[in-house]
This record gives C-alpha cells, sequence and structure tokens, in this order.
C-alpha cells in the first residue's frame, strides 16, 4: 500500500461521508424546516395544512376558553401580533408560564376550523420574550422595548403606533437594568 | 472577613496572575530559562488560589443573605433553602462564568501539579496558554458582568431564583457540565505547545489523552444530567430538545468523542497529527462558542441569562482572538509537523480514522442545524427554526454506520488487517443481534426503532465478545481466564465499557420512540388504562412548603389489579414569583418509567376535574445509565497505569532542525 493509494482511500471516505451528510442535510433543509409566522402572515396567506409552522405572538386577553371533549382537555385562545388575531386549539396542559395577555409559541398546521398546536411554549423566564415574538411585534410597531414592558395584547387590534407612544409614562422610559 | 470588596480584589488578582502566567513563561520557553519556566506552576497555583478566595466570598455573600450585592439581591431571597443558596451562586450568569474562570484555573494548576513529567518548556508553554485564556475571562468577567457589585439602597430581600432552577439535578448539572467544556483546555494548550515547538509526537499523544478523556468524562455525565432534569422537571416527558444551547453541548462533545479517538492513534502509530492538533483547536473553540451562545442570546433559547450587547461583543472578541489565533498558528506550523506511519484501510487506524470522519459529518450537520436559523434571520431575515425532524433525519443515518463498525473497529489489528477472521470471531455477537432485530421488528413499530435497537445490541455484543475473546474465556480453563483478564490493560475494559455504555443509550433512544401517553381531565375516583396500567386519581390535596403552595395528588398505579406503586405529582405556587412549577413523579422499575404530572385544576369547586398527563416510557432510564457507563468506562480507562507512569520519555532529537517558536 502506497502513501498514494492510502490517501486516496481516505479522500474517497471523507468524500462520501460529507457528501451524504450533506445530501442528508439538503433533503432536510426542504422538508423539516419549520417557518416562524406571525397572525397577520397566516390571515393573508395561510400555509398549507401539512406544513407545520411555529405561530408566534401574544395571548389576546380573556380570549382562553376550556372545554372537555369526553375525557380529553381542549383549550382554545386568540394568539395575535396587534394585526390580525388567530384562535388556536391545543389537546393537553398549557405550560405553567402561559399567562393571558403574555407571549408564547404554538407549534402546529394551520387547519380549516384554525391552527392545531401540537406543542405550546412559553418561555422559562416570564419576563423573557420569545426572540421572534419580540421582533414580529417591533416590525409591526406595536412595540419598542426601549420605552418598557409590551402593552396588553387586549388593547392592541385598536392600537395605533401613535396611541402606543402617547401611553407612555415617564417611569415607563426608565429602561430596566439588566442586572 | 470574606467581604465582597475581597472577592472583587481577588478577583483582579487573579487576573493580574494569569497574564503574568500567559507571558512569562512562554518567554522563559522562548529564552530556554530555566528559571522564567519555572514561574508557571507557581503562577498558576497563585491563581488558582485567588479564585477560590474570590468564589468562596460570592459564596458567603450568598449564604449570609448579603443583599446589597446586586448578584445576590437578584437571584436569592432568605427564604431559599441553603442548598440553593450555595448553587445558586452560579445559576446566574455572573456566578457562572466566575465558576468557568475558577475551573480553568484548577485546570491550569493540576497541569502545573500532574505534570511534573513533562518536559520543562511544554509544561510552561502549556501553561502559558492557558494562562492566557483565563486572563481573557476573568477580564470579561471584571469588565462586564462583576459577580460582586453592590447596590444602593440594599433591599430588604432578594428576588428569589427561577423556582425551574431550585432543583438538585440542576444545582449540580453547571459545574460538571462547565468541568467538561473548560477540560478540553487543556488538549487545546497541549495543541497550541506542540505547534509551537513545531513537534507532536507519541508522548505527546500518551500526555494529551488523560486529560482529553477526564475532560470527555465529564463533559458526557454534564449532558446527561442536563437531559435528565428536562426530563423529569419540565414535565413534557421529553429528554432533548434539540435547544441551541443542548447542541452547544453536544458539538464538543463530537468532537472530543473524535479527538479521544484520534489521539490513539498518534500515541499508538505516530499518524493522523495534524488532524488531532486541529481536532483539540476546534473542541475547545466549540465549548468557547457555546459558551458565546447562551451568554450573547445570538440563539433563541430556554437557557438565555441576559442578552447585553456589551458583553456579546466582548466575548465574540474574545472568541475571535482564541480561535483566530490558534487557527493562524496552526496554518503556520502544521505543514512543519511530519506525516505518520502508514496503514492500509482494513486496520486499527483505518476504523478509528473512520470513526472521526462519521463523527465530524454528525458534528458538522449539528452545528449547520444550530447554525443555520440565526443566519437566515441575520442575512435574510427570515425567522425559521430547526428542530427534531430535521436532526433526527440527518444525525440517525449518519450514526447507524458509526455503531455498526464500532462493533469491530477495537478488534482489528494495527497497521493492516484481515475483515474475515474479525468478523468469524463476532459470529456469536451477530447471530445475537439478528435475534434482536427479528424480536424489534415484532415488537417495535418504525424501520430507525429496529434498526437502531440492531445495532445497539450490536455494539453490545461486539464488547463482549472482544472482552470474551481477549481472556478465552471458555476456551481456556477459567482460572486462566481470569489470569488474562487482570493482565488486560485497563484501557481495553474501558473501551468496551463505554462502547457498551453507547449501545445502551441507544437502545434506550430507540424504545424511548415506543412511548405511550395520554392526556385527560376527570375528577377524582376515575381510573385510565395505559399501557396495561390502571392508573386511578384517589385523592388531591392543597400543601404547604417552605416557600410554596402544593397541589399533590395521589394516583395509585396496578398492574393486573395488583398494587405497583402510588405516585404523588403535584404543582408549586411560588408566592416570591407568582410563578408555578410542576412537580413530575417518576416511578422506575429500571425497564420502563411511569410518569405522571398533575395539569390545572378546572371546573367548580363543588365538582373540581383535573388535568393529567400519564406517561408509559419504556427503558427511558436506560438513556442516562449508558452515559454513566461511558463515563465509568473513560474513568476505567484514565486508571490505567499507563497513563499514569511510565510515561514515555521523548527520543532525542538527532539534531535542533526542529527548534522552538
Amino acid at each position: 500500500m502506497t502513501r498514494k493509494t492510502r490517501r486516496l482511500w481516505l479522500i474517497i471516505a471523507c468524500v462520501a461521508c460529507l457528501g451524504a451528510a450533506a445530501a442528508l442535510m439538503l433533503r432536510a433543509f426542504s422538508s423539516d424546516i419549520v417557518f416562524f409566522v406571525t397572525p397577520s402572515q397566516v390571515a393573508t396567506k395561510p400555509p398549507p395544512a401539512d406544513r407545520t409552522v411555529r405561530l408566534g405572538g401574544m395571548v389576546v386577553a380573556g380570549s382562553v376558553k376550556r372545554e372537555k371533549h369526553g375525557e380529553t382537555p381542549v383549550a382554545r385562545f386568540d394568539v395575535t401580533d396587534g394585526q390580525a388575531a388567530v384562535t388556536v386549539r391545543y389537546e393537553g396542559i398549557l405550560p405553567d408560564l402561559f399567562r393571558e395577555g403574555q407571549s408564547v409559541v404554538a407549534v402546529g398546521t394551520m387547519q380549516k376550523e384554525g391552527f392545531v398546536a401540537s406543542e405550546v411554549l412559553a418561555k422559562h423566564d416570564e419576563t423573557y420574550m420569545p426572540k421572534e415574538v419580540a421582533e414580529a411585534l417591533k416590525k409591526s410597531g406595536k412595540w419598542d422595548p426601549r420605552f418598557g414592558p409590551p402593552p396588553s395584547a387586549a388593547s392592541w387590534n385598536s392600537m395605533t403606533v401613535q396611541d402606543a407612544k402617547k401611553d407612555l409614562s415617564p417611569k415607563e422610559h426608565a429602561a430596566p437594568s439588566t442586572n | 472577613m470574606l467581604s465582597p470588596e475581597l472577592g472583587h480584589y481577588a478577583l483582579a488578582l487573579a487576573c493580574i496572575f494569569a497574564a503574568a502566567q500567559g507571558i512569562l513563561p512562554l518567554i522563559g520557553a522562548h529564552r530556554r530559562d530555566r528559571r522564567v519556566m519555572m514561574l508557571a506552576p507557581g503562577l498558576a497555583l497563585g491563581q488558582l488560589f485567588a479564585l477560590v478566595v474570590s468564589f468562596l466570598c460570592l459564596v458567603n455573600a450568598a449564604v449570609t443573605d448579603d443583599f446589597s450585592v446586586q448578584n445576590v439581591a437578584a437571584n436569592s431571597a432568605v427564604t431559599k433553602p441553603l442548598l440553593y443558596k450555595i448553587t445558586g451562586v452560579w445559576g446566574n450568569h455572573e456566578g457562572s462564568v466566575l465558576l468557568w474562570a475558577l475551573i480553568l484555573g484548577v485546570c491550569g494548576a493540576a497541569v502545573a501539579a500532574f505534570g511534573r513529567n513533562l518536559p520543562s518548556a511544554l509544561r510552561a508553554r502549556v501553561i502559558a496558554v492557558l494562562g492566557a485564556v483565563a486572563a481573557g475571562f476573568e477580564l470579561f468577567c471584571l469588565t462586564t458582568s462583576d459577580p460582586f457589585a453592590r447596590v444602593w439602597p440594599a433591599p430588604m430581600d432578594g428576588q428569589g431564583m427561577n423556582p425551574l432552577l431550585q432543583d438538585p439535578g440542576l444545582a449540580f448539572h453547571p459545574p460538571i457540565l462547565y468541568t467538561g467544556y473548560v477540560g478540553f483546555a487543556v488538549p487545546f494548550a497541549f495543541a497550541i505547545a506542540a505547534l509551537m515547538e513545531g513537534r507532536v509526537d507519541a508522548a505527546w499523544g500518551r500526555w494529551v489523552r488523560p486529560w482529553a478523556v477526564a475532560a470527555w468524562c465529564f463533559l458526557t455525565c454534564g449532558i446527561a444530567l442536563g437531559s435528565w432534569w428536562s426530563y423529569y422537571v419540565l414535565g413534557w416527558g421529553g429528554y432533548w430538545f434539540w435547544d441551541p444551547v443542548e447542541n452547544a453541548s453536544l458539538i464538543p462533545w463530537l468532537s472530543g468523542t473524535a479527538l479521544i479517538h484520534s489521539a490513539i492513534v498518534v500515541e499508538k502509530r505516530e499518524g493522523l497529527k495534524i488532524w488531532t492538533v486541529l481536532l483539540a483547536i476546534a473542541t475547545f473553540s466549540f465549548s468557547l462558542s457555546g459558551t458565546f451562545l447562551v451568554r450573547s442570546g445570538i440563539l433563541n433559547s430556554v437557557h438565555a441569562f441576559a442578552n447585553d450587547p456589551a458583553r456579546g461583543i466582548f466575548i465574540l472578541g474574545l472568541l475571535a482572538l482564541v480561535i483566530g489565533g490558534s487557527l493562524a498558528l496552526f496554518a503556520y506550523r502544521a505543514p512543519s509537523l511530519t506525516a505518520g506511519g502508514l496503514f492500509a484501510p482494513v486496520s486499527r487506524e483505518g476504523a478509528l480514522v473512520l470513526n472521526n470522519i462519521l463523527l465530524c459529518s454528525i458534528c458538522a450537520v449539528v452545528v449547520t442545524g444550530t447554525m443555520y436559523p440565526p443566519f437566515m434571520s441575520l442575512l435574510f431575515d427570515r425567522t425559521i427554526s430547526v428542530g427534531k425532524p430535521f436532526f433526527d433525519a440527518t444525525t440517525i443515518p449518519l450514526a447507524l454506520p458509526l455503531f455498526i463498525f464500532m462493533g469491530f473497529g477495537p478488534m482489528l489489528p494495527w497497521k493492516r488487517a484481515q475483515l474475515w477472521p474479525v468478523l468469524q470471531r463476532l459470529w456469536l455477537a451477530a447471530i445475537v443481534t439478528a435475534i434482536a432485530f427479528l424480536v424489534a421488528a415484532f415488537g417495535v413499530s418504525g424501520l430507525l426503532p429496529v434498526l437502531s435497537c440492531g445495532v445497539a445490541v450490536w455494539i453490545i455484543a461486539a464488547s463482549v465478545t472482544d472482552i470474551t475473546e481477549r481472556v478465552r474465556l471458555f476456551r481456556m480453563p477459567l482460572a486462566g481466564s481470569l489470569q488474562r483478564a487482570r493482565m488486560l490493560p485497563r484501557s481495553i475494559f474501558g473501551t468496551a465499557l463505554a462502547h457498551a455504555g453507547v449501545g445502551i443509550t441507544v437502545l434506550g433512544l430507540a424504545a424511548m420512540s415506543q412511548a405511550q401517553h395520554k392526556i385527560v381531565e376527570v375528577p377524582v375516583g376515575t381510573t385510565e388504562h395505559l399501557a396495561g396500567y390502571d392508573w386511578t386519581l384517589t385523592n388531591v390535596t392543597q400543601e404547604p412548603g417552605p416557600n410554596y403552595s402544593a397541589l399533590v395528588a395521589t394516583i395509585e398505579i396496578r398492574h393486573h389489579g395488583k398494587l405497583v406503586t402510588v405516585m404523588h405529582p403535584s404543582k408549586r405556587s411560588f408566592n416570591s414569583q407568582n410563578q408555578t412549577t410542576t412537580e413530575v413523579s417518576i416511578h422506575t422499575n429500571l425497564l420502563a418509567d411511569l410518569y405522571g404530572v398533575l395539569g390545572d385544576k378546572h371546573g367548580t369547586d363543588a365538582a373540581p376535574t383535573y388535568v393529567l398527563r400519564l406517561h408509559y416510557n419504556p427503558l427511558a432510564p436506560w438513556m442516562w445509565l449508558g452515559a454513566l457507563v461511558m463515563a465509568i468506562g473513560g474513568a476505567l480507562s484514565l486508571s490505567d497505569r499507563r497513563m499514569r507512569v511510565g510515561a514515555p520519555r521523548r527520543a532525542k532529537l538527532s539534531a535542533e532542525t526542529v527548534t522552538a517558536a
């Protein structure tokens, strides 16, 4: 076995494995990536029913309804980004940090009867907002994190950007210290 | 006595010590000045002492409820139990950075204390590199995240810790995980020192391997502990979420596993030298990036402590300096390292190369999957996430061949081997595997779980075969076999045990894909059926705790009418933070976990109903048990005499052609 043939074997093995890895990744990227959508995006252009997406926004205050189908608990709540609201249906235990008026991410699919979530995530820290939700709020002009905590979800559908700025009390201007 | 100011001073002192430790020994090694080189161990021990004092000051502030210290006020409270006052020290950003620095200090001092048989120039350089890295981290701690900052006026009580973190599993998870992360700084320092000297040889491989194996053991335990914590605390019945932070610990584990295998080739055959040096650099770089990803909040994660741009920029700079600098040195110096011995594709070396290629492919997949979402949002402003489906679809097909080759790799002879004799020796393992396949095909649904069960049994059977073949069990009298077993180096047992541990973990993972669960909302007195068990909710009561009040359910579980266990899942409400946590109740018989979660209380007070989540998780404990077996295998191989004594003296260089940097 000369140095050259040995090197050839090495290169073949490397190329085969990395090629397989790249092929697997490309296949997975086309089918297994989960996109983040806001309620307004769902309202304008609903994703296909077989596509899993992450729906993020704030839980509209007073929208949480709990029902029982046989022995299965079903929760329904509206998620809003200030532009539109989508009703989410979830079978199971809502996480401990799930609150009305706070941010939430629901993973699931858009069906005819509404968004059916397979998983509902609220973050560990109650002062922490999922980055994707915060981004979506900032983009829609409903919230500027420099001016204090996000406004309550109930007020959003009627609120304009000007209202949000006017509404700020001087206390809220003081940026909360991070440590 | 142990005031926060003293702690702050000690931290600054440690930083100065570390800076001196990073510079002076290098000068000494360059000038071949023994006296300057001999400063290195003293400086490393001095730095460790200062860090210990600093850390004790912070612990003291937390234990004595000194709320004038910002960090304690923000993370502790009078009512918090003592254990969590101590462990809460590293449950936040500032404290965890200090802990990180402390462990790095321990690593430096360990090299100083146990590295007596190293050549003095190499030892001085290794300690210097560790000192330079430590200086960076201590500067980071001092300038952007001072754990000793005072607050005025001091509050009467602290804000308390996140109740989720108030758990023994999580209390000890960070120190163990950090020891794993930071431990890879030692192989990194050895790699940099070797590049400076321009020399990597068998002796280098033998010196570097124990450090890498030790760090790997800690990292393995740390990851397993974290996974176990999320399993029994978060109450989802899941054990691995492919969360960016979890991936940040898995990536250095994968490259570190490749490193401990490629270092064997350096030690035994002087091959793969350049590659091993690169792996050592990569593994520590991944560990550092892991910290960076957590601390800066660049990745959305449940673990993010604080999102502070100043910290992110500092860490990014530190990262660029360490990784960029070491890679530049590598590019400059690596060509001067000579190539090692020849080997045929079918040989022990060949198997280890294949192990490295496959592990690195998996590592590349995990890195891509973890980094893709932040890059997409940065470059194209699209928010996406990459989760379990992606990682399952990409890592499992790459892991399966790795597991298959793992079976006969350790049985191949060095240099050049015949595949057939090895396969002949494995006939029994192959039959056992075939039976496992058939059993799995009938009892388990899904192609991947069946294949995984098969390869898991294959790994375990092949590891057992490796040992029985070496001791000639049943081929000679038992006493002779025992005698042979006593003569066998412990590292052989370590390898077999660690490989069997992988098999156990894979078996657990495969079985967990068959887990069953049920979510119901029922009044007291109802019986549910799941996986052949009858679960009866008999009672729900309200009970007080030290700093919370709990809603406790009583669930009796019967199997064919016989009482198996009574479990008490509960829901705790913490008054100080207005938070609730879910306390899962788990009954295990090591073959399956019965897992009960109490959810919300609904209905009227006269006729309340409770949401219950019931899980049946087959072989769940095996996932963590396997990790523990892997770590024990690593520790066993560390206890091998060859790792400790008789470290080879370096062959005298014939000429001074390869000189120091």
